[in-house]
């Protein structure tokens, strides 16, 4: 059983507001001073989505890929020392803050291909940056083959793939016959932390780098569907007031008060 | 030319979604500025019957499969209807919900009919020929504003982000059932769909949401939230934080993976206020923090706030509420 896993490097989810920043000239995102990017956390799920296939297998290769510059290979380094067998960077100038998720799977398409077997393709159900969720889709529809967004649980069964893919109010169970993508969602649960062991392990393990004529494609070929226009963060003004009283009974007879007259309770 | 605009509609319980007649209503000031029809495709069971609700909503054509084998949401079978609908409307934009159907579905005939796609959009204006749509990006800590470059334009609007417009029960408008062929290639298929029992008031609907957050220490903290809840007839909502490390159930969580509220009281304990929880409930009418931190996100973001410790605050406000509630 051949798996390949999407991965992305993204600055991290967690940087507090007061360091987020965002270029306005260039819309693109400013890394913060001092917080490192890290893996986008759908995609630490989707590697242990396919780390706990094949554990359940008992077989099965993982092959991590990434587009990204040099330092995107921590990330990928990260994945295998979850796990993961081998890693493909995708780096080439060309793609250097590509915001475009039409490039995105059209490139990780193709090196899919170049990679050849595949009979299970795993992805975040978006990246924690641009929040699209759109390349997945469409390395299924390039490749001509199933796909199911959104997974809570991924069990690998003969020929097919068993999706319990989650709804607003519950999940649903889908079969699909493989090769097929699936996307993983939070509702999988933690990811594995790398041991000691395993991280010096995985400085052995192999990572190609590809640029993107390696995947027969040049900067002009590739597909960009969609234009930038403006990046910014939403203005915040605070008009709050703050509920005083010499007790907490006070304040909140004080704050139900407030309700009752505007109505609200 | 390709004009007008093509709401994938959805039915939702044998009606049409909510979310379909905001969609229409946001074709409507499509069209109206662009030109063209609004027309609307509507798959699955009951979908003729439904035409007329989506024309008195501001519809000029209804495309409609009428199938059951189209009710529950299969990508194959929903792509080979949607792409049926699109080569009679031939429309300039078509838009879908955010739900996860409408989502799926507008994603991957992005990719059929070779265009573009503004994912996940909370507001839009026309520009001349142009839309330009405003998404939320970066866990909702930055907005996009972005536009396709290719034809169609494609776009997945978020529910509750537009007005749902009146119905007029005197507009007319065409029906035209689309007789999709199926097809026999069906390489997916539901087992089976476990959709959780509603019981007591629902989050998307209720007037009242009180939600609580990380700061309630542990799954306990819920109990004085859901008293307070209990006298103000209010939902009870969680953030992401809670529902990951599992002391609310997933069904409950608002936020940008979670779902939206928009109700006339939003009551926020111990919620630090993350942009993905910010997300789920920008559409609050007034917002109350209980929190113990004056510097976060949420009390600045709140109209009303009490700052202290949730385990006296919210055993008060309960009793005082009672009271005045008499």
């Amino acid at each position: 059983m051949n798996m390949i896993v999407c991965v992305k490097q993204i600055p991290d989810p967690e940087t507090p507001a007061t360091a987020f920043r965002v270029d306005e000239a260039n819309k693109n995102v400013v890394a913060a001073q001092g917080i490192a990017p890290v893996i986008s956390p759908y995609d630490a799920q989707a590697v242990e989505a396919a780390l706990r296939i094949r554990d359940a297998q008992g077989e099965g290769k993982i092959t991590i890929i990434s587009i990204g510059a040099a330092g995107a290979r921590d990330v990928i380094k990260h994945a295998l020392a979850m796990g993961a067998d081998e890693g493909v960077l995708i780096d080439d100038p060309a793609l250097q803050n590509n915001a475009d998720p039409f490039v995105t799977a059209q490139v990780l398409t193709a090196a899919i291909q170049k990679l050849g077997e595949y009979d299970l393709i795993i992805c975040g159900r978006a990246a924690a940056d641009w929040d699209y969720g759109i390349a997945p889709s469409g390395i299924a529809e390039m490749l001509g083959i199933p796909c199911v967004t959104v997974a809570r649980k991924v069990e690998a069964k003969n020929g097919t793939v068993s999706v319990d893919k989650v709804l607003p109010d519950g999940f649903e169970t889908v079969e699909v016959q493989r090769p097929a993508v699936v996307t993983i969602s939070n509702e999988l649960g933690d990811p594995r932390y790398p041991q000691l062991r395993q991280i010096m392990a995985a400085a052995r393990k192999q990572v190609q780098n590809w640029t993107l004529a390696d995947l027969g494609l040049s900067a002009d070929q590739l597909n960009r569907r969609i234009t930038i226009e403006r990046l910014y963060i939403p203005a915040k003004q605070s008009n709050v007031e703050i509920i005083e009283g010499d007790t907490v009974e006070a304040q909140a007879a004080n704050l139900a008060r407030r309700l009752r007259e505007a109505k609200l309770i | 030319m390709a004009e007008g605009i093509l709401v994938i509609g959805e039915i939702a319980e044998g009606q049409l979604a909510q979310v379909s007649g905001e969609l229409i209503g946001a074709a409507r000031q499509i069209a109206d500025a662009q030109g063209g029809l609004v027309n609307v495709a509507l798959f699955g069971e009951g979908a003729e019957g439904l035409a007329q609700e989506a024309i008195a909503l501001g519809a000029d054509l209804v495309y409609t499969e009428d199938n059951a084998a189209l009710s529950e949401y299969l990508p194959e079978r929903w792509l080979t209807a949607a792409q049926t609908a699109v080569d009679f409307a031939d429309p300039a934009v078509i838009i879908a919900s955010t739900t996860p159907a409408g989502r799926d579905l507008a994603t991957r005939l992005a990719f059929r009919l070779n265009t573009g796609l503004a994912q996940d959009v909370i507001e839009f204006e026309v520009q001349g020929d142009k839309v330009l749509w405003t998404r939320p990006c970066y866990g909702g800590a930055a907005r996009a504003v972005v536009s396709v470059n290719t034809s169609p334009v494609i776009a997945t609007i978020r529910a509750k982000t537009q007005e749902s417009p009146e119905a007029d029960a005197s507009r007319s408008g065409d029906t035209i059932p689309l007789g999709v062929e199926l097809g026999g290639d069906e390489r997916e298929k539901l087992v089976n769909k476990q959709i959780e029992e509603k019981e007591g008031i629902q989050l998307e609907e209720a007037a009242v949401v009180v939600s609580g957050g990380r700061g309630l220490g542990g799954p306990e903290g819920f109990q004085p939230l859901e008293e307070l809840a209990g006298v103000l007839g209010a939902a009870v909502g969680a953030s992401r934080a809670v529902c990951d490390l599992g002391w609310y159930p997933p069904s409950q969580q608002v936020g940008l993976t979670g779902k939206t509220v928009s109700p006339d009281l939003y009551i926020a304990v111990a919620i630090s206020g993350a942009s993905q929880h910010m997300s789920g409930m920008a559409g609050s009418k007034t917002v109350v923090a209980i929190n113990k931190d004056p510097e976060s996100n949420m009390v600045k973001t709140a109209r009303y706030a009490i700052i202290g410790d949730f385990k006296q605050v919210l055993p008060a406000l309960t009793q005082e509420i009672k009271r005045l509630k008499g």
